[in-house]
Order: structure tokens, then sequence, then C-alpha cells
């Protein structure tokens, strides 16, 4: 499973401002029965959170859904862009059987295999 | 008695050399961000620093912390001096030791952050509230640093 990078900085062609997204610190984790993809969106729950599947690419988008920094602005470290982050799916994935769990700004996707290549025991009569 | 000799910060000797340390720091903050997996080796030796804001109005200070995916109780919050402490230590969850990692690009481990506040607090008063990965804390002015307004009476 790899990740891509595409041009996650466009500009609208009508727009005045380019569109910026945060891409998203991702953990992946293989096991023998699919794929687990962790994803991190703080100010993103569920009712932000899309993600697609289109031939092959994940597309994970988190929107923003925490307020405005209100009043004064002191000091400031975070950046309040959407996230964004295009992942290339393993073909042995099961793309209609992915699941998502939004929980405290960290999404986890699970990807299953496909049957087919999953690992098989044998029983031996 | 302290074997430690002061030395004033401007006639350290090394000052020039933390100077270039922080231009390299500006410029791995630039690569940083451009690649977002590369963060991974400085939170191997220094732990990780978590984005902090801090805004406030007339009567409140806000402190906001991205820590995505923690427990509350493993938040910790204090307030000394005029100084708000907030540290904690995410674990890496057991069922991801077995398999094969892909990419580790989240940082897992004990993370500590200090700000000082911009005004005098009421500490008694402080909230602090967790939602959707960003923590929250709310700390009331004291009386005395509010802005205070004055009628003048025109006679």
């Amino acid at each position: 499973m790899n990740t891509m990078t595409k041009a996650e900085n466009r500009t609208p062609a009508n727009g005045t401002r380019p569109v910026n997204y945060l891409s998203p610190l991702a953990n992946i984790h293989e096991r023998t029965e699919g794929y687990v993809l962790e994803a991190e969106m703080p100010g993103v729950n569920k009712e932000g959170l899309e993600v697609t599947v289109d031939n092959n690419e994940l597309t994970i988008l988190g929107h923003r859904t925490d307020e405005a920094l209100a009043g004064e602005v002191v000091y400031r470290e975070s950046r309040a862009w959407d996230y964004k982050r295009v992942f290339e799916l393993d073909p042995e994935i099961d793309a209609s059987n992915i699941t998502a769990k939004m929980e405290q700004g960290i999404l986890t996707l699970t990807l299953p295999k496909t049957e087919r290549v999953k690992p098989r025991k044998i029983s031996v009569e | 008695m302290s074997l430690i000799r002061y030395q004033s910060p401007e006639l350290s000797t090394w000052t020039p050399f933390d100077r270039l340390s922080s231009v390299r720091d500006d410029l791995n903050r630039l690569f940083d961000f451009s690649f977002p997996g590369s963060q991974r080796d400085a939170g191997l030796f220094s732990g990780w620093t978590p984005a902090l804001d801090v805004h406030q109005d007339k009567d409140n200070v806000f402190v906001k912390c991205e820590l995505p995916g923690f427990k509350k109780e493993e938040i910790d919050i204090s307030l000394h001096d005029g100084m708000l402490t907030i540290s904690g230590e995410r674990k890496r969850e057991t069922e991801q030791k077995e398999g094969e990692s892909f990419r580790t690009e989240r940082f897992f481990g004990k993370f500590h952050r200090s700000v000082s506040l911009p005004t005098a607090v009421n500490s008694g008063a402080v909230k602090a509230g967790y939602k959707d990965g960003i923590l929250t804390v709310t700390l009331p002015k004291a009386e005395e640093a509010k802005p205070k307004q004055i009628e003048v009476n025109v006679s």
C-alpha cells in the first residue's frame, strides 16, 4: 500500500485564493486479514469526514468543525486548514468492505483483503 | 551553594552556535512542512510538540492544544505562577504491535508544553474541555486584569 503525493494545494479556476490542505500524519499496519490506517485530524468529527475510493485511490478529506479562534489571537501554531491525503490501495484490498471510525481526531480505517488472498488453513481429513 | 558559574546570556560562548542551530531548526521546519513524514526523525529524540494556540477576549484567556487520540485522563493540566503547563503521554495500543508497519508517522510517548499567560487569571475557575482531539482550557481573567470602562459624568 502506497501513499501518493498529488497536487494537494490547488488553485480554483474562478477563485482568488488557493485552497490549502494539511496532510494528516498516518500510520499503516498490515495484518493477515487486511490493513489498518490511522490518520490524525484534530478538529474533525464524523460529520466533517469524507472518505472516497476511486480506481484504487483512497482519498481522505477532513473538514474542520472546530470554531475559529475568537477574540484576539495572542499566539498561534495551528493552521485552520482542512486535511487531505491520497493513498494508493493495494489491489488485494476489498474496497467495498472498508470501514471507518472517527474518535478524538483520529480516523481509523480498516481495509480488509479480499477472501481470495487471505491465507487459508486447509484441514487434513 | 551552586557549583555552576553564572554566565550572562549575552556573553555566552554558545550564542553563535545557538543562532546557527535556530536557523537549522527553521530549515528543518520548512522541510517538515513539505514532507510530513520527515517529522518522525525529530520525534525520536526530542519527543513531540503538539500545536498550541492562545487567544483571549474581554473576560477569558483560551489555550487550545491539538492532542488527537488521547483519553481524557492521559492529559495533565497545571497552573503555576501565571504559567500553564499541559503534559501527558500517548500510549501505543497493544493490538498495533502485531503485524508489519508500513508507515509510522504518528508520535507516541510523552509531551510537555508550557505557556505563560498574557494576563492574571482566576485560577480557581479554570475549565478544560476535550473534543475531536482538541483540548481547550478556559481561564477566566482576574478582575484586576479585565479592561474597565470608566464612566464620565458630565454635569
